[in-house]
C-alpha cells in the first residue's frame, strides 16, 4: 500500500546539493540533470528524511491524492 | 539499505588536504581539483556529480553531525539558500580569488615579496612559516600556495560554523562551487536559476 504522504521538492529553490538523495533509505530523490532534486513518488515512502536533511529547507511532504 | 560506494569515504579528503597544508603549503595546489572538477563535470557531463558524489567536503559535513551531534539541525534562514545571497557570494569568492591571482603576480613580477602567512577569514593573519622552506619553487607557487590555502581553509571554517548552527550541510546552499555548476547545468538544460 501506498503511504499517505510523499516528498516534493520546490524546484526553483533546490540548490541540488544531493544531500536528499544521500539520505534517502529509498533512492527515491535524484538530481535532474544537475538542475533540481526529483522524487520518485512510486519509491517514496513519506518518511520525512529528506525534509529535514534539505540544507535550503525546500522539501515538503504531501498527501497523495485520493486513488477513490 | 543504502549501499557504500568506494566515493563515501571521500570525507577523508580535506581533513587530509588540511593537514598536508599544515606541513607543506605547496599542497594547497591540490585544492585545484576541487575547483576544477566539478566545472569539469558540470560543463561536460551537465550534472553536478561533484557535488552529489565526489565532494568531500559535503560528506564531512553531513558526517561529523552524525558521529559528534555537533549541529542543532535547525533550517537556514531563507535568505541564505537565495540567489541574490549565493550570486552575491560568488562574486566575493571569485573577487577573493583574483585577489590571490594578482598578489601571486606581484610576486611573479618582482613588485611584491613572498609573505609566508595564512590569512583566515580574510581578516587575520596567522604565520604558517614552518609550512615551506624558500627557494623549494619560485615565489610566485608558494604565494598562490599560501593565498589558495587561506580560501580553502577560511571557506571550510565558514561551513563548519553554519554546519553547526543550522543543518549539516547548510554550506551547500551557498557554496560557490556549488552556485557556478548549478548555473551551468541549468544553462544546458535550458532553465534559468532563478526562473
Amino acid at each position: 500500500m501506498a503511504s499517505k504522504r510523499y516528498a516534493l521538492p520546490d524546484r526553483k529553490r533546490c540548490v541540488s546539493c544531493g544531500a536528499c538523495a544521500g539520505e534517502c533509505p529509498r533512492n527515491a530523490l535524484s538530481i535532474w540533470r544537475g538542475c533540481y532534486a526529483v522524487v520518485d513518488k512510486t519509491a517514496c515512502v513519506g518518511c520525512g528524511i529528506c525534509q529535514r536533511t534539505c540544507p535550503a529547507n525546500c522539501i515538503v511532504l504531501i498527501p497523495r491524492e485520493d486513488p477513490q | 539499505m543504502k549501499r557504500n560506494h568506494g566515493y563515501s569515504y571521500l570525507w577523508i579528503w580535506p581533513i587530509l588536504y588540511f593537514l598536508l597544508g599544515f606541513f607543506n603549503i605547496l599542497f594547497a595546489w591540490l585544492g585545484m581539483i576541487d575547483v576544477l572538477l566539478p566545472l569539469i563535470l558540470a560543463v561536460f557531463g551537465g550534472n553536478k556529480g561533484f557535488c552529489n558524489h565526489l565532494c568531500g567536503r559535503g560528506q564531512l559535513f553531513a558526517l561529523l553531525p552524525k558521529k559528534l551531534k555537533c549541529s542543532r539541525g535547525l533550517p537556514a534562514p531563507r535568505w541564505m539558500s537565495s540567489p541574490g545571497f549565493r550570486f552575491g557570494f560568488l562574486a566575493f569568492f571569485l573577487a577573493m580569488f583574483s585577489s590571490i591571482m594578482y598578489q601571486t603576480w606581484r610576486v611573479f613580477s618582482g613588485a611584491s615579496s613572498l609573505r609566508e602567512a595564512v590569512k583566515l577569514l580574510w581578516t587575520f593573519s596567522v604565520p604558517w612559516h614552518w609550512a615551506y622552506s624558500a627557494g623549494t619553487v619560485p615565489d610566485w607557487a608558494a604565494q598562490f600556495s599560501f593565498g589558495f590555502y587561506s580560501l580553502m581553509l577560511s571557506s571550510a571554517l565558514l561551513g563548519l560554523i553554519v554546519m553547526a548552527l543550522y543543518r549539516p550541510r547548510t554550506w551547500c546552499c551557498f557554496c560557490p562551487m556549488g552556485t557556478m555548476t548549478q548555473v551551468i547545468c541549468r544553462a544546458k538544460a535550458g532553465h534559468d536559476l532563478k526562473s
